[in-house]
């Protein structure tokens, strides 16, 4: 699905082009995000090296499986595959707690993290596995309790209580988080009854 | 207000010297394994750069060409008819496919109608309670090489279209028109 959607958004946005003439845009977009996508790319590296090598010190401490163990009752219904205090569920845990607080550049390290643990719980195989389903479903749709970013700019445009939507997006992105867990839990369903495994 | 401030700023530097204070009382050699994990860091980087180059480039050229500018306004009448404010409605979309775009829609719809319009609080809202799932989905299956993502893309789409249809029943019941 996601080579269609790849092929579809660049063709129809070159024929589109042709039509519209915007050829001349899209000729300087291709070059322009190319590089963007890697200095993003680069730029990731001093967040990716620093969080991964504070979170080793983290797993050689034990503090990654205590904080699996505490989180256990909540987090292995989510992740039934996933053994109890499986250093997976650490960062996990440490991954949601991090996008619950905004904090994004520490987020994606341990996201990654968590990914590669399940990876190898999957044997390494380069298809995506029930957890890595759930987990990347609970991400995009993320439990917020402080937007600070957004906070940030409504301090910019002067808004009378900034932090008046902390409300709102807490309680909207934890329904869509239920939501997108329930959205997960239905198309695995949709797929053992077929027979087939994911 | 002034305590979600310096949480945000402490929250990081005390995590940091918790993390090795801890590893200092359970004798981890700390330097040594900061330095092991930090190299997996640069690796990680490294192979990003192609899954990220692909993605962005297609959605730069979908943007570049108008397509997305005319598939939104396709889309307009739709949101009208259900009340939802049509200048939220780029935004919704676009959250799903681009950060640094859904971002500077939100300053502009904020700068537009005011902070504490209903447009901009709904912008605020949406824009902090779901991520860029096309980027999310990118970084964490490209870092760890998976090529097959079964449902992935499916589930965070319609968890997508889920968000922004909870946050406006939220935001109009909470704040109201």
């Amino acid at each position: 699905m996601v080579n269609f959607i790849w092929v579809l958004m660049a063709l129809v946005g070159i024929i589109f082009a042709m039509f519209h003439g915007t050829m001349n845009m899209v000729n300087e977009a291709i070059f322009k995000s190319a590089k963007e996508a890697v200095t993003i790319s680069i730029g990731m590296i001093s967040i990716l090296v620093f969080w991964l090598g504070l979170m080793r010190i983290a797993e050689e401490a034990g503090l990654l499986e205590r904080l699996a163990r505490f989180c256990k009752p909540f987090v292995r219904r989510l992740f039934p595959e996933v053994p109890p205090n499986h250093p997976a569920l650490g960062y996990i845990v440490s991954n949601m707690i991090a996008n619950m607080f905004g904090l994004g550049n520490a987020a994606t390290p341990m996201g990654i993290k968590a990914m590669e643990e399940l990876k190898k719980l999957n044997g390494h195989k380069d298809e995506a596995s029930r957890s890595m389903v759930t987990f990347l479903a609970i991400n995009t749709s993320s439990i917020t309790l402080i937007p600070a970013t957004v906070i940030s700019i409504r301090m910019t445009y002067g808004s009378v209580s900034p932090g008046e939507i902390i409300g709102t997006t807490l309680v909207a992105s934890t329904i869509s988080t239920i939501g997108a867990v329930l959205i997960d839990r239905y198309y695995y369903w949709k797929h053992t009854r077929k027979g087939g495994k994911r | 207000m002034a305590f979600i401030q310096i949480l945000s700023t402490w929250l990081i530097p005390i995590t940091v010297a918790f993390i090795l204070l801890y590893g200092t009382v359970k004798k981890v050699p700390t330097y040594e394994a900061f330095v092991e994990g930090g190299k997996e860091g640069i690796q990680i980087a490294f192979s990003l750069i192609p899954y990220l180059v692909g993605m962005l480039v297609s959605i730069a050229i979908f943007r570049a060409s108008g397509a997305l500018d005319y598939m939104m306004n396709g889309i307009k009448p739709l949101a009208d008819a259900i009340g939802l404010p049509a200048e939220v409605v780029p935004l919704a979309m676009i959250r799903t496919i681009s950060g640094t775009a859904a971002l500077g829609m939100t300053t502009d719809l904020i700068a537009t109608y005011g902070p504490d319009s209903f447009i901009g609080r709904l912008a605020s809202t949406i824009q902090g309670s779901t991520e860029t799932t096309l980027y999310v989905l990118t970084v964490y299956f490209g870092a760890v090489g998976i090529k097959k993502m079964g449902d992935a893309l499916k589930v965070g789409i319609l968890a997508d279209i889920l968000s922004f249809i909870v946050s406006f029943f939220i935001v109009l019941l909470v704040f109201g028109q």
